[in-house]
């Protein structure tokens, strides 16, 4: 799977924010916070007057730290980033392209050597909420302290009592590959302190404790904005459209806004809930990408409750209006006769030799729910952009019904191939069609 | 366990929900006229029917079956499409190794229970996702032609 | 008629009848108590005038069962509906090859090789049954003809069926030297019959060896080390030992495998094993290294191959043309996924598999389980496709060694991924070749080079003499064009990390597929047509200038075709066969290829079924178009990349364009045909880009980023 996210403006968004610091700031370099829409009186965790939002699920409140450390770091998605595909989890070593090169998740298991095992709690707490290593350097924001600035010590520290329970890995993971002036960390000192909140998780004294827990899931560990919110030019996200749709890894993350063509206003709760949990729901398409691992290897480990605060929250985010369509609801016509109108007969070709056996003519899955196209976000994104992904680089989900996954066809079919299925399937099963280009592929392929 | 209707009979199968048809088919039903070829819905080898459609059993998990008859090449002969196919694949000698050719000619019955005549178009998109490595494509294509024609 | 019922009962309940059952059949006694009657290897004729013949080759979709039965009942004056086939038993001794000395199905060599053991043999039992005839009627066996499985005799009116004259005629000798008939008189050989295989092969009663069930069978699947070499550091499985169905975890030096009651069981079991390797020596290669390695190869001088003339001095001087071509790794990908069932037990084993190799099959399970030869019985079966993958007996040892650990029989079968990702794969091949043309573009010297394995030193050493491998320069040392000064050279060069060996189209396929490549180069160089080019160079190879002039002609060669559209045409003498080709294809401006027409006409000498000539044409064209588009197997860190038909991928029937085969008949001995439309398409369809877009393609698989946008 690649990997979770990729900015690849951080750093020149960085020299840009540099140099406009101590001048008179353009306001929209520096946006409100993730939380300022909620608006109401925030207090601190200690005078709130509802239940602790904080920590892990009820059920594990008298856990040890170990225990409750698992179940933040699954949903803080540690792993993900921080694990190389075929090795050992938590050792590093994942790659995140960039156009200036390629930076490496470092090894987070409890060696000492070439891992973490020699940090101390103060150190562990200074890399979440300032992002400065225990050696004084900073950290890349590709790690998302900027979120994790609001965990409290006590959840921060049980992820490392978690970490620190793990198997020492002796694996040291490549270099990062930037160049100067890209290499030079202290510039990401300046970003920090621009755009890192200093004070922990306060909840909003005026919402409901369903809410606020919802709020510090959301923001403190599972880090949505991370993706899901457009950056600026100082790749800060941009929260006067929070959670309006980002970029991951070279895939759109989509408007999860309550907007309700392009976002989720017209999911149920139910819906949002079943799709975070690893379900597939019908007529809304399923995870891949990134998003498959956020859901199967995070999401899958949050109890119901915390996954129904999520929904909360998520329904509590102002509508960002998009330029996605509203998905086509009904599927395809059943037959390959009833043609669309795609640039060429290739997008079909391509399609009836390698995808109709699992999508089906009308898009319908005869196989599984999660290989129906119908309702797709993906399909009905006229950009196709991640349906030419998912077609370049597969998917696989650990779904409650077993592993299910879609190819990689990208070593076998060309981009024009590429590009052509895609503005098939979105002119045949979508709102409306691509006009992907062989270029656009090549891009993708590329990773930008 | 499982209850599966297969080829008009009750089958019950001590199995795990998420294991492919296919499996079932030939491991513990033993019923081996239905391929392995990719296992990821790539060759069209293991094509059984599911209510009369062409489905790709080395993807389809049983538990999500229920009563939905199930019909393998083993029966596909007591089909009035099937019979023609099979008739006209061997009057055409299609077959080489045959080891496709279950799966080739459920594609093809299923084609024809759907289009009774079916162009070359028609053709092309339901027997694509059938790969054949003897290369019988040009004869596949004639066959069913030949089929659907003692179709009056 | 292959006798799909009793074959599954006897594999199912392992009962001791006769049809299928290789291995040690016993002589049985039929109805009336009148034993079979047995002249040879080959033949078998019961009381009920039912002949069953022991098939030498193996069925692999090539009709060898029906050719190899057409030409025994057409000697033997069968009555063609009473013919029963059955697999022969590993045996060298009566069912090797002539040709290799080996029992082996392979090289197109079937009909070839046994043409003539099989024709007396048929003709032998004729003369043995006439004779009883004769004697019982007391009549001079002269007198006698055959006919539809009956001895007649014409003058008394009489006739007898051969069931009736089995109980005599087992007791005399079979004469070795009775006439052949006369060709004009074939009445099977040249007919188009339908094939025996067929029928179990539409209503899903074939069976594979994939199919094999003997009683109380488990199921494995296994994982090979992913770099050649490997060995296994360490592994935990307590995963899939809690995975329902999963019956046993076998870990030997460079596999393991997880045994369970069905396949679902053990891939699953397997998914779920967390194996360390320690990878080895093999762990930094990369296709580059193999291609760095064979380039560097070449500049070696070569073996000599074969010398006409004296080509260093033709090529001495002057405007002397030289180009390299290139063909990749090739996994060979037969649809049903190499498999193996063995059942070891400390007294003996018994394997079932579809192999082209059987009696190093019963070796390689003897040897992998510590037995004698004669303890291991092995059933063949009917394999769905070979393409020489199934030449090399690996799978039937990995399989036993694993059975070894298991108490019963256990099927062992490779997931597609390790099908292809532990293939023993086509070589990578480098072709260097020169040549200099005279002022009127005649070829007046020639040197081919070809650098690659040599599989015939690994597969059967005593054919490797002098450094040349006579596979790797099938093809090239016997080119069929006239030319004085000529000079072909092998160096053999082994690839570090895969194991090669054969596929289809063997040496000829790089061959063919470098000299025809660049004849078309010549003739453009010459101004001259490419197929007035060849013809003006076939003086000493009528037959296949008469197939070149009739491929020609049927393909309307030279007439006007639409932009980006061309026409290539390629010849070739392979495994004694005369082809020449013609393939129209058109290049879109991205690069991809559309087929529009093929047209192959092939002078195979004589022809026992027609039907089945045009039928491995066609699959053969098929077969080599996919490599030519797409194939290529590549290594990264000693690792085969590609594992399935997503990223090794096939031709599929949207793709296919008619296929016009036009056959030639003559009285010739007959020639090979299983592999020669794949020799012919490479070459054919490179040369028709070349004409399309005037980009001269020298590595298949064919570059699309280089012919998009192009265009004559
Ligand atoms: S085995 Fe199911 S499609 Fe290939
Ligand atoms: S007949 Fe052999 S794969 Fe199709």
């Amino acid at each position: 799977m690649k990997a979770l996210s990729r900015r690849w403006k951080i750093v020149l968004g960085i020299l840009a924010a540099g140099s406009l610091i101590g001048l008179s700031v353009a306001w929209w370099l520096i946006p409100p916070g993730a939380l300022a829409f909620a608006g109401g009186t925030r207090v601190a965790l200690d005078a709130y007057s509802g239940p602790n939002p904080t920590g892990v699920s009820t059920e594990l409140k008298s856990a040890d730290a170990v225990t409750r450390g698992r179940y933040l770091a699954a949903l803080s998605g540690c792993q993900i980033c921080h694990t190389e595909e075929g090795s050992a989890p938590f050792a590093g070593g994942h790659a995140f392209p960039t156009p200036f090169g390629t930076l490496y998740s470092p090894n987070i298991t409890p060696d000492r050597r070439t891992g973490i095992g020699d940090w101390s709690d103060a150190d562990f707490l200074r890399a979440m909420h300032k992002g400065i290593a225990k050696d004084g350097s900073h950290l890349y924001p590709a790690f998302p302290y900027d979120s994790y600035a609001l965990m409290t010590d006590e959840d921060a520290l049980a992820i490392k009592a978690y970490l620190f329970s793990l198997k020492p890995v002796r694996q040291t993971p490549p270099r990062n590959t930037l160049p100067f002036p890209f290499n030079q960390r202290w510039l990401m000192g300046i970003w920090g302190a621009v755009y890192t909140p200093s004070d922990r998780f306060r909840p909003h004294a005026d919402r409901s404790p369903e809410w606020n827990r919802g709020a510090y899931l959301v923001e403190a560990l599972a880090h949505c904005n991370d993706c899901h919110t457009e950056r600026n030019l100082a790749e800060a996200p941009n929260n006067r459209r929070k959670f309006g749709g980002g970029i991951a890894d070279g895939w759109l993350a989509y408007n999860i806004t309550q907007d309700e063509t392009s976002g989720l206003g017209a999911w149920s709760d139910d819906e949002i809930a079943r799709y975070l949990s690893g379900s597939h729901v019908q007529g809304r398409g399923a995870a891949a990408g990134p998003m498959a691992g956020v859901v199967d290897v995070e999401l899958n480990h949050a109890s119901q409750a915390d996954i129904r605060a999520m929904v909360a929250y998520l329904r509590s985010i102002p509508p960002a209006a998009g330029d996605l369509p509203a998905p086509r609801p009904t599927a395809a016509p059943d037959s390959p006769r009833a043609e669309v109108a795609a640039f060429d007969n290739r997008g079909k070709h391509v399609f009836e030799g390698a995808c109709a056996s699992c999508h089906g003519w009308s898009g319908a899955s005869p196989l599984t729910g999660y290989a129906t196209l119908t309702g797709s976000r993906a399909v009905n994104d006229p950009s196709a952009t991640n349906v030419a992904s998912i077609v370049l680089f597969g998917t696989e989900r650990l779904t409650p019904q077993g592993r299910i996954a879609m190819p990689a066809f990208g070593k076998a079919y060309s981009d024009a191939e590429i590009a052509a299925v895609a503005n098939y399937v979105t002119a045949r099963f979508g709102a409306r069609g691509s006009h992907l280009t062989a270029k656009d592929v090549a891009k993708l392929r590329e990773g930008s | 366990m499982i209850e599966l209707r297969v080829n008009g009979e009750a089958k019950s199968v001590d199995v795990a929900p998420d294991m492919p048809l296919l499996w079932v088919l030939r491991d513990v039903l033993h019923l081996t006229g239905t391929k392995f070829g990719c296992g990821i819905a790539q060759c069209g080898a293991c094509t059984v029917h599911i209510d009369g459609k062409p489905v790709r059993s080395c993807q389809l998990a049983v538990g999500a079956l229920g009563n939905r008859a199930i019909t393998t090449i083993e029966k596909i002969g007591e089909t009035p499409a099937g019979a023609r196919v099979q008739k006209a694949w061997l009057d055409l000698e299609v077959i080489q190794c045959g080891y496709c050719q279950s799966g080739q000619i459920m594609s093809a019955a299923a084609l024809l229970n759907s289009v009774p005549h079916p162009d070359d178009a028609d053709i092309d998109a339901a027997m694509s996702g059938n790969i054949c490595r003897c290369g019988t494509y040009v004869r596949i294509r004639a066959a069913i032609k030949r089929a659907a024609a003692e179709h009056a | 008629m292959l006798d799909a019922r009793t074959s599954r009962r006897t594999v199912l309940g392992g009962l001791g009848a006769t049809v299928f059952v290789a291995g040690f059949h016993v002589p049985r006694a039929g109805a009336a108590g009148v034993a079979d009657m047995e002249p040879n290897a080959f033949i078998r004729i019961d009381a009920q005038g039912f002949i069953t013949l022991t098939m030498p080759q193996v069925e692999m979709g090539q009709g060898t069962y029906t050719s190899i039965s057409m030409i025994l009942a057409e000697e033997l004056d069968a009555a063609w509906d009473h013919v029963k086939v059955e697999h022969a038993p590993p045996d060298e001794t009566h069912y090797a090859n002539p040709a290799f000395g080996v029992q082996a199905t392979g090289n197109s060599n079937s009909i070839r090789a046994f043409w003539l053991p099989l024709r007396k043999a048929g003709a032998g039992t004729r003369a043995v049954l006439v004779e009883a005839a004769a004697r019982g009627w007391k009549v001079p066996a002269a007198e006698c003809r055959t006919e539809n499985s009956q001895v007649v005799h014409d003058k008394s009116g009489r006739r007898v069926a051969y069931g009736d004259l089995v109980a005599r005629a087992a007791a005399m000798p079979v004469p070795t030297d009775a006439p052949l008939k006369d060709p004009k008189q074939f009445k099977l050989i040249g007919r188009s019959l339908r094939r025996l295989d067929t029928p179990v092969k539409t209503d899903g009663t074939a069976v594979y060896g994939i199919d094999a069930l003997p009683p109380g069978v488990k199921f494995a699947a296994l994982m090979q080390s992913p770099v050649l070499g490997g060995k296994v550091a360490h592994v935990d499985d307590a995963a899939a030992k809690k995975i329902k169905g999963v019956r046993q975890i076998v870990v030997l030096d460079d596999l393991v495998a997880v045994v369970g009651d069905h396949m679902w069981a053990a891939k699953s079991g397997l998914e779920a094993l967390d194996v360390a390797w320690n990878d080895g020596a093999n762990a930094e290669i990369s296709t580059a290294d193999i291609w760095a390695r064979l380039r560097k190869a070449s500049e070696r001088d070569g073996a000599v191959a074969k010398t006409v003339g004296d080509a260093r001095k033709a090529l001495g001087e002057g405007d002397v043309y030289t180009q390299t071509y290139e063909v990749p790794l090739l996994a060979h990908a037969p649809m049903e996924p190499l498999n193996c069932t063995v059942h070891v037990r400390p007294d003996g084993a018994e394997a079932w598999i579809g192999s082209q190799v059987l009696a190093r099959v019963q070796r390689a399970v003897a040897k992998a389980a510590g037995l004698s030869v004669e303890t291991v019985v092995v059933h063949n079966h009917l394999l769905g496709g070979g393409f020489g993958r199934r030449l090399e007996p690996d799978m039937a040892f990995v399989a036993a060694r694993i059975a070894k650990q298991v108490d019963g029989p256990v099927k062992v079968v490779w997931t597609r991924e390790e099908d292809i990702r532990h293939d023993v794969y086509r070589p990578a091949y480098h072709d260097l070749l020169s040549a200099k043309l005279s002022r009127d573009g005649r070829i007046v010297g020639w040197k081919h080079k070809t650098a690659g394995s040599s599989i015939l030193a690994r597969w059967l050493p005593p054919a490797f003499r002098n450094g040349v491998d006579g596979d790797g320069v099938d093809g090239a040392a016997d080119v069929p064009y006239d030319i004085d000064n000529l000079r072909v050279e092998f160096v053999r060069e082994e690839p570090p990390g895969v194991n090669t060996g054969f596929w289809r189209g063997v040496g000829p396929n790089n061959n063919v597929f470098a000299i025809e490549s660049f004849i078309d180069e010549l003739a453009h160089r010459a101004r001259i047509d490419p197929v007035a080019f060849r013809r003006a160079h076939l003086g000493k190879t009528p037959r296949l200038k008469a197939a070149l002039d009739l491929v020609a002609a049927k393909s309307n060669w030279g007439s006007a075709l639409p932009p980006r559209a061309g026409r290539g045409v390629a010849v070739q003498v392979a495994f004694a066969s005369f082809i020449a080709t013609v393939i129209e294809a058109e290049v879109d401006e991205a690069g991809e290829v559309l087929l529009r027409r093929i047209d192959t006409a092939v002078d195979t000498g004589t022809i026992v079924n027609p039907d089945t000539v045009m039928a491995q044409l066609q699959g053969g064209l098929i077969f080599g178009l996919t490599a030519a588009l797409y194939g290529e197997i590549t290594v990264e860190k000693g690792r085969v990349q590609q594992s399935n038909f997503h990223d090794y991928r096939m031709l599929r029937m949207d793709q296919v364009p008619p296929i016009n085969v036009h056959l030639i008949r003559n009285g010739e001995p007959p020639g090979g045909i299983g592999e020669t439309g794949t020799t012919a398409s490479m070459p054919a369809l490179r040369n028709a880009i070349y004409a399309a877009t005037g980009v001269a393609l020298r590595r298949m698989p064919i570059d699309r980023t280089l012919i998009a946008g192009a265009r004559r």
